[in-house]
C-alpha cells in the first residue's frame, strides 16, 4: 500500500460548533492533530463526539467555525476531504444481504479502483483484518466484531491519510477489541495514517492515544497524553506492605524521601510519589535498607479521575445529553 | 460521464442483489396480483355481461391490475430498502464515496426496473399462458411491458421518496395502503363510463393510474388506441419526473454532505 499523498496533514480546528435546534452539540472546539498522530476524542454519549466526527468527515455542515482535514476545508473542499479520508463511523453500516467480498468491490469500484489493483487490494485488506475465511458469507452471518473488521477494511480501501472511528469497540468482546486497537496502532506506527478515534472507554484512550481530548457537553475540557492528563490531577500512590509488621515505622521514615503520606490500608504505608522517585527508586531503597515487602502497590490516577477533576462527575456512565 | 454510469450501474447492482437475496420480499409481490388475478378474472365474469363492457373475457379486462399491484410492490420495496440505508448508515457510508446523489437515486431505481421487469414479463407470461389475448400484437406486449416497467420506476421513484423523506423503514410501510387506495379508486375493475356512483367516477377521472390501467388495457382489448396510449406514456413520465425531483430534493436534505 502507498501512503497517502496527503500525509503530511493532519486536522486543524478552530471555533468549529454544530446546533441543532437549541441544542449546542458543538460549541466552538478548537484541535491540533498531527500527521501520524493517534488522537482520542473521549467523551460520555452525547458529549458531541459524533457530531464532531460527523462535520470532519463532511457528513454534517458546521454552523459556525472552520477546519481543515489533509489541508482541505472541509465545507467548501468536501469531496476532496472524503477521497483523503476513511470513516468508520459509530455502527458497522454493512449491508446484511452482501458479502464481505461484494462490500469491498462495491466500495473499491465507487473510489474508481478496478481490476487486478482491486482484486490484489481486497485480499490483502481480507487477509489483514482476518476475513479471508469469510469473505463470501453474507454480512447477516457474521459476528459483531466480523462486522466491525470489514468496516475498518472497507474504510481502508482507498489508502486514506486520515481515518476515522467512531466508538470503534463499542459493544465488542475484549479479544476482538484487542484486536481492533492492534491494527489501528498499527496503521499508525507502521504507515503513518492519522488516526482520530473517538469513544467513551478510558482504556482504549489510554492505551492507543498519542494524544486525548476530553469532550464534554460539546466543551473540550482537558487535552493533552495520557501520561500528561493523569500528572494534572496528581501524581501516583506507592503503597507497601512490609513482611514483618514491626518494620511499619521503618518503613514511613524510608518512604517519607519519596513522597508525602497518605491514607493506606491497616498494616501498609503509602505515599504520594513527588515526582523525585520513581517506583524502581523505592525498590531499590527498600533493597538498600533491607526492608522485606511483602506487597508493593502502585496506583496510577486515571483519565476518569482526569474526567472527574475536570467535570465534577465520573465518566462512567455519565450522560451527557 | 463514464465513472457517472459506473456508480449508477454499481448502486443498481447492489439494489437488485439484495432485493433478490431476500426471497420474502420478492416473491409474495410476484404471486399476489397473480392469485387475485386468478380469483377476480372468475369472480367477477358476470361484469363482462354489463351492457358497454369493452370485452367478454374479464382476464384480459383484469391482467392491466397486476402490473399496478406490482408497480406498488416495487415502490414499497425501494422505498423501505433505502429508509433501512439511512436507518442503518449505509448512506453516510455511499456518501463518504466519490458517488453522486444522482447516480445513487438513478441506481436505486435501477433496482426497481429490475424488479419491475421482472414481475411484467411473469405477470404478462401467466396471463397469456391463461388465455390472455394481446390485441395489439407482439409489439403491443412489447409496449405492455415498456408501460410496466416505466410504472414501476414511477412508483419506485415515489417510494424513494417516501423513504428519504421518513428515514424508516415502518414510516413507509404506513404510507403503502395509501398508495394502494389509489388503485382502488380508479378504473381498475369497471370501465369509467361504467361506474355509476358520480363522486367514484370522478375521482377515478382526475387518478391518473386509471390512465396507466387504461393504456396497457387498451393494448390488450382494442389494439392500438393512440389516446389511451398517450395519456398513459405521458402521465408516467410526468409520474417519474415529478417523483425524481421530489426524491432528488429529498436527498439533499438526507445527505447533507459539503
Amino acid at each position: 500500500m502507498f501512503l497517502n499523498m496527503r500525509a503530511g496533514e493532519g486536522i486543524e480546528v478552530e471555533g468549529l460548533a454544530r446546533v441543532f435546534k437549541d441544542v449546542r452539540a458543538v460549541d466552538g472546539i478548537d484541535l491540533s492533530i498531527r500527521p501520524g498522530e493517534i488522537y482520542g476524542f473521549l467523551g460520555p454519549n452525547g458529549a458531541g463526539k459524533s457530531t464532531t466526527v460527523h462535520m470532519l468527515t463532511t457528513l454534517l455542515p458546521p454552523t459556525s467555525g472552520r477546519a481543515t482535514v489533509a489541508g482541505y476545508d472541509v465545507v467548501r473542499e468536501g469531496a476532496k476531504v472524503r477521497s483523503v479520508i476513511g470513516a468508520a463511523l459509530q455502527e458497522a453500516a454493512l449491508d446484511p444481504f452482501l458479502t464481505g467480498r461484494e462490500h469491498l468491490r462495491l466500495q473499491a469500484s465507487l473510489h474508481s479502483i478496478h481490476g487486478e489493483q482491486r482484486t490484489q487490494l481486497m485480499g490483502k485488506l481480507l487477509d489483514r483484518v482476518g476475513l479471508t475465511f469469510a469473505a463470501d458469507r453474507k454480512v447477516r452471518t457474521y459476528s459483531g466484531g466480523m462486522k466491525r473488521r470489514l468496516d475498518l477494511a472497507l474504510a481502508l480501501i482507498h489508502d486514506p491519510a486520515i481515518l476515522f472511528l467512531d466508538e470503534p469497540t463499542t459493544g465488542l468482546d475484549p479479544q476482538s477489541r484487542t484486536a481492533l486497537w492492534e491494527e489501528v496502532a498499527r496503521l499508525a506506527r507502521e504507515e503513518g495514517v492519522t488516526v482520530f478515534l473517538t469513544t467513551q472507554y478510558l482504556e482504549e484512550a489510554d492505551v492507543l492515544a498519542d494524544r486525548v481530548g476530553i469532550i464534554d457537553h460539546g466543551h473540550i475540557v482537558a487535552e493533552g497524553t495520557p501520561a500528561q492528563l493523569k500528572a494534572e490531577i496528581g501524581k501516583p500512590t506507592v503503597e507497601v506492605v512490609p513482611e514483618q509488621p514491626q518494620e511499619l515505622e521503618r518503613l514511613r521514615g524510608l518512604l517519607a524521601r519519596f513522597g508525602t503520606e497518605t491514607a493506606s490500608r491497616p498494616g501498609a504505608h503509602a505515599v504520594q510519589l513527588d515526582g523525585h522517585g520513581a517506583l524502581p527508586e523505592v525498590i531499590r531503597a527498600l533493597d538498600l535498607e533491607g526492608l522485606r515487602a511483602e506487597q508493593i502497590n502502585l496506583h496510577q490516577p486515571t483519565l476518569d479521575d482526569v474526567f472527574l477533576a475536570k467535570t465534577g462527575r465520573s465518566l462512567e456512565g455519565a450522560e451527557s445529553e | 460521464m463514464r465513472v457517472f454510469a459506473t456508480q449508477v450501474v454499481l448502486i443498481a447492482q447492489r439494489s437488485f442483489i439484495r432485493t433478490f437475496r431476500q426471497p420474502g420480499v420478492w416473491i409474495p409481490p410476484l404471486l399476489f396480483p397473480l392469485m387475485l388475478m386468478a380469483v377476480n378474472s372468475n369472480g367477477l365474469r358476470a361484469a363482462t355481461h354489463l351492457p358497454g363492457f369493452p370485452t367478454n373475457s374479464f382476464l384480459d379486462f383484469f391482467l392491466p391490475f397486476s402490473f399496478m399491484q406490482g408497480a406498488l410492490f416495487a415502490s414499497a420495496i425501494a422505498g423501505t430498502d433505502l429508509a433501512r440505508d439511512i436507518d442503518t448508515g449505509f448512506l453516510n457510508r455511499l456518501a463518504l464515496t466519490p458517488v453522486r446523489g444522482s447516480a445513487l437515486l438513478l441506481g436505486q431505481i435501477g433496482g426497481a426496473v429490475g424488479l419491475g421487469a421482472v414481475q411484467a414479463v411473469v405477470y404478462l407470461f401467466v396471463g397469456l399462458i391463461a388465455g390472455v389475448h394481446v390485441d395489439a400484437g407482439a409489439a403491443g406486449a412489447l409496449l405492455i411491458l415498456v408501460l410496466a416497467v416505466l410504472i414501476a420506476v414511477g412508483f419506485g421513484t415515489l417510494g424513494l421518496w417516501l423513504g428519504l423523506r421518513t428515514g424508516s423503514g415502518e414510516g413507509v410501510q404506513a404510507q403503502f395502503p395509501l398508495l394502494f387506495f389509489t388503485l382502488f379508486i380508479s378504473s381498475m375493475n369497471l370501465p369509467r363510463n361504467l361506474i355509476e356512483v358520480g363522486w367514484f367516477r370522478d375521482i377515478a377521472t382526475v387518478n391518473p393510474v386509471s390512465y396507466f390501467i387504461e393504456a396497457l388495457r387498451s393494448l390488450i382489448i382494442e389494439g392500438w388506441n393512440a389516446e389511451a396510449l398517450l395519456l398513459g406514456f405521458g402521465l408516467v413520465l410526468g409520474l417519474i419526473a415529478v417523483a425524481m425531483a421530489l426524491a432528488a430534493r429529498q436527498l439533499k436534505v438526507r445527505m447533507a454532505r459539503t
